[in-house]
């Protein structure tokens, strides 16, 4: 058949799906009037139809090699529809995003308990070994960090500061500010970095238990110890715990380039990222609530510290229940 | 045969070609979010550095928020496009060109953490130019690609002229060369489209341009099936 004829023969079908695509355009822009416009002669029923007659007149301009600007026309027509009916997804948003908090973040934990339990294991190990070391032999410290941010620290966990945690100065919108830039971008590089095999995740977790690690010791045995841990007692179970599953999400990259299975390497990858980024979307609600409860619970002062040690107390085992036992009801 | 355009095939049967978009528009579009986060940021702490330690706080939030989520956001629901890539008409997809949702959105920003390093995006422009579809480590993790933004249609057609006979017999690819020079002919300066005109020989003689630009027309309009 040649063109002309292919041409006036099919003209009208491309012409009402265009129309309905600029129509859904302009539905989804919400621009005003849109859904007021007279409903073309395509109802949205026989969109699958046409798009499909659409996708055969394609093959056929390309297979009898009509002129390019036809086939360029039909390919974009092809890919608009394309994008539509296969671009499309339901989406319930809010309640969906809460559905996944309360069930779906803690399955995906448990899911790679393995790798939660690897990541936790380099993050708490040299905490816990450098807390018991410099109790021992506190000038370990020096070796590990400068006096000057030792002295700050001192500044900060002063037994006299009328809030915890930060110089008398500090705001607390400031201290969540920085807590969230700076604590959130710790998890995301742990987590990114573990795309070099693994080892920056390694290197991240080392590297923060080593200097939290480093931190607590000194000022335990510096005698900044009910300060220091009545601060830290409030945000330090999502904190810590968000930082370790950042960890396990990066082995999980790692781990898909190292042994990638019966996969390619790149197929492996592209299966691990998905579930890594599940764990990634809740260790960022994580630090969201530890930067919130650093910023605006930790520094206070008014409670004495045995109220804060119990309400640390409380989290730990709220957040480790939540991830040991979310979800499962339905899971069955 | 070499060149950027990437065929997906899609469940009719049929293949879709999306033109990818390679390491410098893309460092173009990265410069141009850039520019415009530093603008940003710049207006936001003119004007909350006035408000003191909350102002900071602010500060720091919205700076957070530009750098690894804004871009993500972007993606999914502004149409595959940061506003760098809008203006240089780059889109992001996923890799069976279907529009990009949160978890590779989130993914490819993430990870861009690992394409910056270890200077200036080094491993992501190196991982660019290790595969065919010029995709940074983010991309292959996510399942991206990054794509020309599909132009609208010029709207060109073959010109209306009486048909004639080509004088010898055209192969497939010769016809399609003539369809093609018959459309885009108006696209194109005069002198260039006479120019080219003259080249085939067996068809348009020694006749000038512009006698052998008509011929051509006409020959395309024979190849069409217009009467």
């Amino acid at each position: 058949m040649r063109q002309a004829i292919f041409e006036t023969r099919h003209v009208a079908d491309w012409r009402r799906f265009e129309a309905w695509l600029d129509r859904n355009d302009r539905l989804r822009r919400r621009e005003p009037g849109a859904a007021a416009e007279p409903v073309d002669a395509l109802p949205d029923a026989d969109v699958p139809q046409a798009y499909r007659r659409i996708c055969q007149h394609l093959a056929l301009a390309r297979d009898r090699q009509y002129s390019p600007e036809l086939v360029d026309r039909l390919n974009q027509l092809a890919l608009r529809g394309h994008h539509l009916l296969y671009g499309a997804r339901a989406s319930r948003g809010m309640a969906r995003a809460l559905e996944f908090l309360l069930t779906g973040f803690p399955r995906a934990v448990r899911e790679e308990r393995a790798l939660v339990a690897a990541a936790a294991l380099l993050f708490f190990g040299p905490v816990l070994a450098l807390l018991a070391v410099l109790q021992w032999y506190p000038d370990f410290v020096y070796y590990l960090l400068e006096p000057e941010k030792l002295a700050r620290y001192q500044e900060m966990y002063s037994p006299t500061n009328k809030r915890l945690g930060m110089r008398d100065a500090d705001d607390n919108v400031a201290m969540f500010g920085f807590y969230i830039w700076n604590n959130v971008k710790i998890g995301f590089q742990t987590f990114a970095t573990g795309l070099a095999f693994g080892l920056g995740s390694v290197f991240y977790l080392v590297f923060n238990g080593v200097a939290i690690g480093a931190v607590a010791g000194y000022l335990t045995q510096a005698g900044y110890a009910t300060p220091f841990w009545s601060f830290v007692a409030g945000h330090s179970a999502m904190e810590l715990l968000a930082i370790a599953i950042s960890g396990a999400a990066g082995l999980k990259l790692g781990g898909a380039l190292i042994a990638p299975g019966l996969r390619s390497r790149k197929a492996a990858l592209m299966a691990a990222a998905r579930p890594a980024v599940r764990l990634m979307y809740g260790a960022g609600a994580m630090f969201l609530c530890a930067a919130f409860i650093e910023a605006f619970w930790s520094p206070l002062t008014a409670f004495p510290p045995l109220t804060k040690y119990m309400v640390g107390a409380i989290l730990w085992g709220v957040v480790i229940g939540y991830l040991a036992l979310g979800g499962r009801a339905r899971a069955a | 045969m070499l060149d950027t355009a990437r065929r997906i095939a899609t469940p009719e049967g049929i293949e879709l070609a999306l033109r990818l978009a390679g390491p410098v528009p893309r460092a173009g579009a990265w410069a141009l979010d850039f520019l415009l986060r530093l603008a940003i940021l710049a207006v936001l702490a003119m004007i909350l550095g006035t408000l003191g330690g909350f102002g900071t706080g602010v500060f720091l939030l919205c700076w957070f928020f530009l750098e690894w989520l804004f871009p993500a956001w972007c993606e999914v629901n502004w149409g595959g496009a940061t506003p760098g890539k809008k203006a240089l008409d780059l889109v992001v997809l996923h890799d069976d060109g279907t529009p990009v949702r949160w978890p590779a959105a989130l993914a490819r920003n993430l990870l861009r953490a690992i394409d910056f390093l270890p200077l200036f995006y080094g491993f992501g422009f190196v991982a660019m130019l290790l595969n065919r579809d010029f995709k940074r480590l983010g991309d292959l993790a996510a399942g991206t690609i990054v794509v020309y933004r599909e132009p609208k249609p010029r709207g060109f057609q073959v010109p209306q002229a009486a048909p004639l006979r080509p004088p010898v017999a055209l192969t497939l690819a010769e016809q399609r060369a003539i369809l093609d020079f018959a459309e885009r002919a108006q696209g194109l300066t005069e002198e260039r489209a006479e120019e080219l005109a003259t080249i085939p020989h067996a068809l348009v003689g020694r006749l000038d341009g512009r006698a052998a630009a008509d011929r051509l027309v006409r020959i395309a309009n024979y190849l069409v099936g217009r009467k």
